[in-house]
């Protein structure tokens, strides 16, 4: 794991990281502690005997001795299978036996408390079946950030206002006949949000990177991608048809000797000058919690004039004192950044993406976007939630609802993290992201977690393998501004609890310590 | 000149020579060998072996002057401010049966509004009951808390509404088939293509990275000739053909185009060149067949023949997203490999809420609804066709068809005319926008798009305008 060790300047091509513009506020710095070696081992193992395990029992079905659970083909024989064995091995040997942890339905407005439907399996989770149930449970799964996540007050009445006004779709695409005036509002208050000259709003977060970067760059073009970014960037780059480079997560001495070996040396193969270079990172990164070096990266950018994508999935809204995602977090101009994305699903708890940038380039996005031609607009009340989330946060009145939201999430964030540390978990990421990973390591840990906070009342995320690296399953606690001192003081309690009966506490840059001695 | 040669020198030498051919038998094998060999490299070096460029390092300067003279191009190519996506209507209020724009009013023939369930009242009770129980987002992608029991109702009603066994929805049309496709087929797999598909599709095909073979718009015998061609390609290498999976990507109605697939003898050919089929059935979903099901009902096939029908909610039933149906066999792989479904979060439960209602409406015996839209698209396409002077694509059945005007008049400029005249009549149409990256790129056209609560009166007013405006166009 990537250590925090500023002694590893002398590698350094030009001066960063001596000269870096220097924040108003000190940044602090992100620690990754090193896996202990007892958890490495312990994990490895455990994978060992889930493979040895999950052979046998392949073996036994198609030795038909155990009956094959799950459905099976329906054509008649003579066609080439439809998936291969080997590619669901993982599927259906590791992933199948927790899959009780996942896909949790929920029967109530995703917000501070869920109320998830309860369900039992007969037959170790190949299916669920309810019990009509439903468990109330802490929340600490869901995106909701700012915590407006509502179903009553002056926001939802705003949205089933625009529902009798405007109807549920416009059903055409943004350049025929989709364009309604509220799209238009929406757009001009997001520039005035975010202090860019213009945006644009698609439908739909994913997609938005997956259809507008293909109209950015072509071929004969260089994309320079973070090791972790998120997969929607991932397909993108290689829909768009450029050469992509990956350089390691936040590692921008790797990032800067990529840029001049690959300026030196050209496109492959032909030698040509690159037409284009674009650097893609992301605001927070949503496995590890950390933060993107946004001064050094726009200092890297300009002296080798790339152009730099950012995208703030997770960042706008919850990260900055203003709210405005990573740019106002490290108080750079916003003008610096080219091209800024975010999207409206998790702070503003409505769904779809925006970009943001020079007119120019929003102009060109309109014409050339798949979006704009082919999809349909986005849906008139969720615009209409994301106009009046969008009021609240421009209100800089700080008495007012958004400024207080934004606080408490800062709140939040710093309380929580504190105590999670000092207790003894080993956790990932940025000091003021408000994603939250305590490492679990080992898959059967990742279940146990889940499963012991759930009979405890609070619904978590654990994930392993493939969207973690294999070692490093994690548990990731998303705060949000809803979340009261008390919710948290009892989730923090549990999570004692249920670190103690797994171990997990095992942190040596702090060692573990009982909750009521972590009070700040 | 030396002395002359004579028969001593000449003994002499043969004699020489006969001693050394008498002490290579003396010497040691392995020096023999040794010999041989440094004789053969000698020849290999001077005859065969290429010179090798010595490699260039550039010093740090040349480097630093490389990087320095290195320009991009602009990010974004020059804009032109008259393109039309710069210059759209602005539309106000409820886009239904009629629009407003600017404060006028003009009846809607642009819109994909087919069963007027935009702005339906029953439609709208039921999303503002969701909104006052969930809220608007669903903060969440669907393997974290963003499943809502709402998702699987609506999931559980489309399947049995095509009578498969699961079904499976998307938040947005476009990355419904986009994500299908790459989560089955892969690199070393086969796609027989259409031409003619919608670019959604396109992407779809593009991102699996698998072969494609594409086929004339429609032309089952070119269908035929390219599976020939794999199956003797095939038999050649059977071992490799028994890995590589075949898939038929095909339209139900084409949005293109307006017309329909032959779909009975494609599914005659899937059983003897034993490839799956996967079909769009977006347009055609709540449009085609005695009750609303498709292209399946209208050619009187087994559905449970076709492997995978997917579709979207933002046509016919007025909602946003996308959703897929087949047996469980091949719908629930996605839940795990779909990229557009994985990593992204779920559909807002306002919408699938909106969907559901539709799908009760549609649902009801006696609405007879389909029914309808079949009949008054047979009599708009009559009524188009005596106008005489702008070409109709499309069948006659189908509620979607493309005018256009005939053959060297047909330009953007002149249709755009018509649009525009149109509107100051009072009638919104539109012209059919598409990227200049389309694999096939379609004819200029006006998409006409028929809305089931359109009476004969507005039909006829439709085509008057239609007549002024081409006999102003062709002036």
């Amino acid at each position: 794991m990537a250590k925090n060790s500023p002694k590893q300047k002398n590698k350094s091509y030009s001066n960063i990281g001596f000269n870096t513009p220097v924040p108003e506020h000190p940044s602090l710095n992100e620690v990754y502690e090193d896996t202990p070696f007892s958890e490495a081992f312990w994990t490895y193992l455990n994978y060992v005997i889930l493979n040895i395990f999950g052979w046998f029992r392949d073996l036994l079905r198609n030795a038909r001795i155990e009956n094959r659970k799950g459905s099976a083909e329906n054509n008649p024989p003579g066609f080439v299978p439809l998936y291969q064995s080997y590619e669901s091995f993982y599927t259906r040997n590791v992933y199948q036996r927790i899959a009780d942890c996942f896909n949790r339905p929920i029967g109530s407005v995703p917000g501070g408390t869920l109320d998830l439907l309860e369900r039992v399996t007969d037959d170790y989770n190949w299916s669920f079946n309810f019990t009509g149930d439903k468990v109330k449970t802490i929340n600490l799964g869901s995106y909701n950030y700012l915590g407006f996540a509502n179903n009553s007050g002056q926001i939802a009445e705003n949205v089933i206002n625009s529902i009798k006004t405007s109807g549920v779709s416009a059903a055409s695409a943004a350049q025929e006949c989709g364009t309604l005036t509220q799209h238009r509002k929406l757009e001009s208050l997001l520039a005035e949000f975010l202090g860019t000259e213009d945006a644009i709003a698609f439908g739909m977060g994913f997609a938005t990177n997956a259809l507008n970067i293909p109209t950015l760059v072509g071929k004969g073009c260089l994309i320079l991608s973070d090791e972790l970014n998120h997969t929607s960037l991932v397909l993108g780059s290689r829909l768009s048809g450029a050469v992509i480079k990956v350089y390691k997560h936040n590692d921008m001495i790797h990032l800067e000797k990529l840029l001049r070996d690959y300026i030196v040396s050209g496109q492959p193969r032909t030698h040509r000058p690159w037409r284009k270079i674009l650097i893609i990172v992301e605001g927070v990164y949503s496995m590890e919690g950390s933060l993107c070096k946004l001064p050094e990266l726009i200092e890297l950018k300009k002296k080798y004039k790339a152009f730099l994508y950012l995208d703030e999935a997770h960042s706008i809204g919850a990260m900055g004192s203003r709210g405005r995602g990573v740019v106002d977090y490290w108080k750079c101009d916003v003008n610096d950044v080219d091209i800024l994305m975010g999207t409206f699903t998790k702070s503003f708890a409505a769904a779809g993406g925006y970009i943001a940038g020079k007119k120019e380039l929003i102009d060109h996005i309109r014409i050339a976007s798949h979006a704009q031609t082919y999809a349909v607009s986005m849906s008139p009340p969720v615009v209409e939630q994301v106009i009046s989330v969008l009021n609240l946060l421009i209100d800089e009145n700080e008495e007012h609802e958004g400024r207080q939201k934004i606080n408490q999430l800062a709140w939040n964030t710093h309380y929580f993290r504190q105590r999670l540390t000092k207790m003894g978990f080993i956790v990932y990421g940025h000091p003021h992201s408000p994603v939250v990973p305590a490492l679990l390591y080992s898959p059967s840990k990742i279940a146990a977690f889940n499963r012991e906070m759930l009979k405890r009342g609070v619904a978590v995320v654990t994930v392993g393998f493939p969207a973690t690296p294999l070692v490093l399953g994690r548990v990731r606690f998303c705060l949000s501004a809803s979340h009261t001192k008390e919710m948290l003081d009892e989730v923090l309690k549990h999570a004692e609890e249920v670190g103690d009966l797994l171990n997990m506490r095992k942190s040596k840059l702090n060692p573990k310590r009982p909750f009521h001695e972590t009070e700040l | 000149m030396g002395s002359p040669v004579n028969r001593d020198d000449i003994a002499r030498l043969a004699t020489d020579f006969y001693s050394l051919l008498e002490s290579f038998k003396q010497t040691p094998f392995y020096h023999l060998i040794f010999e041989i060999f440094l004789i053969l490299t000698v020849l290999w070096l001077v005859c065969f072996r290429k010179p090798r460029p010595i490699a260039k390092k550039l010093t740090e300067k040349e480097k630093q002057e490389l990087i320095d003279e290195w320009q991009p191009e602009p990010l974004v190519p020059p804009v032109d401010t008259n393109h039309p996506a710069l210059n759209v209507r602005v539309l106000d209020g409820i886009v239904g049966k009629t629009i407003e724009i600017d404060g006028r009013k003009s009846l809607n023939f642009a819109t994909f509004n087919f069963l007027n369930f935009v702005g339906n009242q029953r439609i709208a009770d039921k999303a503002i009951q969701a909104v006052q129980k969930y809220g608007v987002g669903s903060c969440g992608p669907r393997g974290f808390y963003g499943t809502i029991d709402i998702h699987l109702e609506l999931e559980e009603r489309l399947a049995r509404f095509f009578n498969f066994e699961e079904g499976i929805i998307y938040s947005y049309g476009f990355s419904t088939i986009a994500s299908i496709i790459p989560a089955y087929s892969k690199r070393n797999d086969i796609l027989f293509v259409d031409e003619g598909i919608h670019y959604a599709i396109q992407k779809g095909v593009e991102a699996s990275r698998s072969t494609v073979k594409w086929f004339r718009h429609n032309d089952i015998n070119d269908l035929e000739r390219l599976l020939a061609e794999q199956d003797k390609h095939d038999k050649k290498n059977p071992k490799k053909a028994s890995t590589i999976r075949r898939f038929l990507i095909i339209e139900g109605l084409y949005m293109n185009y307006g017309d329909i697939c032959p779909l009975p003898r494609m599914v005659e050919l899937k059983y003897k060149y034993k490839y799956r089929i996967f079909m769009d059935e977006s347009v055609s979903f709540g449009t085609i067949g005695q009750t609303g099901r498709g292209v399946t009902e209208y050619h009187n096939v087994d559905r449970q023949k076709i492997d995978l029908i997917s579709s979207t909610l933002e046509y016919s039933v007025g909602s946003i997203g996308g959703f897929a149906v087949g047996s469980s066999f091949v719908i629930d792989h996605q839940r795990l490999s779909a990229q557009g479904y994985c990593f992204s979060a779920s559909l807002p439960p306002l919408l699938a809420a909106a969907a559901i209602e539709a799908l009760n409406i549609m649902d009801e015996e006696n609405s007879g609804l389909f029914e309808t839209l079949m009949d008054k698209s047979k009599r708009l396409h009559k009524k188009l066709l005596d106008i005489k002077g702008y070409r109709v694509l499309g069948e006659d059945i189908s509620p979607l068809k493309h005018l256009s005007l005939a053959n060297s008049l047909n330009t953007i400029g002149r249709l755009e005319y018509i649009v525009e005249f149109a509107q100051t009549r009072g009638i919104t149409i539109t012209i059919a926008r598409y990227l200049n990256d389309e694999h096939h790129l379609p004819e200029p056209s006006i998409r006409l798009i028929l809305n089931v609560e359109m009476t004969d009166e507005e039909l006829e007013f439709l085509c008057t305008v239609l007549q002024e405006a081409l006999v102003k166009v062709t002036a």
